[in-house]
Order: structure tokens, then sequence, then C-alpha cells
């Protein structure tokens, strides 16, 4: 009975950017002050709870293969997983593993101890801001200090970008910055996004 | 705008927060013996301080997390953050 319902809505399931991906490569720019705009959906996320300092946790550690981070803005990475810190005993675990599989890894780890496992992919999409304007175009509705000095690769924090609340997650240098919105917000994201792009295109205005 | 440090997550600013009133009230202990005019000191009446004045806030875009904040009513300075098992810094008023 599982599989038919499971092949369905896989195959039939939309992101909840479909209807702007043609605008947001539209709003590309290119050259010194170039920035790009990709929507990357369906990844897998799957909310864990639990105290960090119990057996359980040592366990999901050993099935994730890498640490929980204990502190606010590290991730750890390990195979498809990265491991993103949300608060003292609350953790989202980004993958590029299959969503059900993940979870019910995690579900045995966690055993009956107390705690949670949720597989939320649905509850939020993931866009990548990338290019050497990047950071100038989140810094117009970022209240966060972007700048090397205080925030780097690897890091991710919950923050708001405009009025939106997202989870801000730079993975290189480039500078390249992954915002995970809650699906129902990305839309306006995006629109906030293109349209804070598009001043990137002209000169510089000293 | 304040800027409120967050015991787990740092200082960010007074928008990532929601504001939940003043701390240190505790639930009594025997609520159904309370007379009606305590129970609503309980639930309606709070100090007005000019001043140091202990409050709850959560970070709500962040680690979603009750914490207690210090905070002068005059001058709007955020004089301490703790945590929920931690005292008033300086003691009670």
């Amino acid at each position: 009975m599982a599989e038919p319902t499971e092949a369905g809505p896989v195959r039939l399931r939309r992101s909840p950017l479909a209807h702007l991906e043609e605008r947001m490569r539209a709003a590309t720019v290119t050259g010194a002050r170039g920035v790009t705009l990709t929507e990357w959906p369906f990844i897998t996320m799957v909310n864990l709870r639990v105290d960090p300092a119990s057996e359980a946790a040592d366990r999901i550690e050993k099935t994730l293969g890498a640490p929980l981070p204990r502190q606010c803005g590290h991730t750890t990475a390990s195979g498809p997983h990265t491991v993103v810190w949300l608060g003292p005993d609350e953790w989202l675990v980004l993958s590029q593993a299959e969503g059900t599989a993940v979870a019910t890894e995690l579900k045995e780890a966690l055993g009956g101890d107390p705690g949670s496992v949720v597989d939320v992919s649905a509850n939020r999409t993931t866009l990548e801001l990338s290019g050497p304007a990047a950071r100038q175009v989140l810094e117009k509705g970022c209240p966060l200090d972007l700048h090397p000095r205080a925030f780097g690769p690897g890091q991710a924090v919950s923050t708001t970008v405009g009025p939106v609340a997202v989870l801000l997650w730079q993975v290189d240098g480039a500078p390249t910055y992954r915002l995970l919105p809650r699906s129902s917000f990305a839309d306006y994201l995006a629109r906030w996004l293109i349209d804070a792009m598009s001043e990137y295109r002209g000169p510089e205005v000293p | 705008m304040l800027l409120i440090s967050c015991p787990w997550c740092g200082p960010r600013d007074e928008t990532e927060y929601h504001y939940g009133g003043q701390a240190h009230v505790p639930y009594p202990e025997n609520p159904a013996n309370l007379t009606d005019e305590q129970w609503a000191e309980y639930v309606f009446y709070r100090d007005n301080p000019k001043g140091p004045f202990a409050e709850r806030w959560m970070h709500s875009t962040g680690c979603r997390r009750w914490f207690n904040v210090l905070r002068d009513t005059a001058t709007h300075e955020v004089l301490a953050s703790y945590r929920l098992s931690e005292p008033r810094p300086g003691g009670n008023r």
C-alpha cells in the first residue's frame, strides 16, 4: 500500500518557487558585481530534538557520522548530511538522502528516549544566493553582521532577511549563501531578493 | 531599537524577539485556595518601576528560547540577560 502513494506525491510535488524559476534566472547579474539566485527544491530536512548530554545524542551522532553542533552558528557535515544548530537542544538535519530514510534512521537511533525526530522537508525551501555582490544584497535587509570577520563559510543562523524569518547558511567564500525560508514566505523572499539584486546590473553609484 | 543579547545566540536586534512581560512572577502554590482578588492580582497586576525591571523575552526568530532581561525602563538600557534557571543579577529589587 505504501508504494503507490509514495510514488505519486514525489512525482507530483511542486516546489514553492517553481513559478519564479524564469524570473530568478533572468535576474542573474554577471561580472565583478555579479550575483545569482537559484532554488534548490526538495532538500531533505529533519528536525531533531534531544538532550545533547544524553546517550541518545551519542547514538544519533554515530548514526549521522558527525557531532551535533553545540553552539549557535555552528554546523557539522558528514557525507550527505549537514547538521545545523537551531537551539540548545534542537537541530535541523539537511540531507541529500531521501527524507523517510533519514528520519527512520534517526528515529531508530533515538529509540524510546525523550526527544523527537520529524521530517519537515516540506516546511522550508532553499534559495541559493551567490556571487561577489551576494553579501551586499543580503545586507540590505539582514540585521546580522555578515562581514567575514563575524560570519563565514560553514556558519548558519536563524535570523531575518527583510521581514522574513530565514535560516541563513553560508556555504563558501564566493560568497554563497543558502536561505531557508518557510515555504509560504518563499515567494515574497524570492521577489524581495530579485528586486534587491537589480541594482548590481548597472555601474556602482559612488 | 534595543540590542538584546540572547544567552544562547548573542546580541541580536529587538525585532528578532517577543516580549513576555514581567519576570519572576511565581505561579500560586495552591491556586484553588486564592480569593478572586488574589487571583486577579496574580493574573493582572504587574510592577511598573522607573529603573531596572526584570522581564521575559523570547528569541522567536532565533533559538526560540525564553530568557530574562534586566532593562532600565527609563533609559532603555539593557543591563543584563540571563537564563531562566539563573537568579536575577544583583538580587531582587
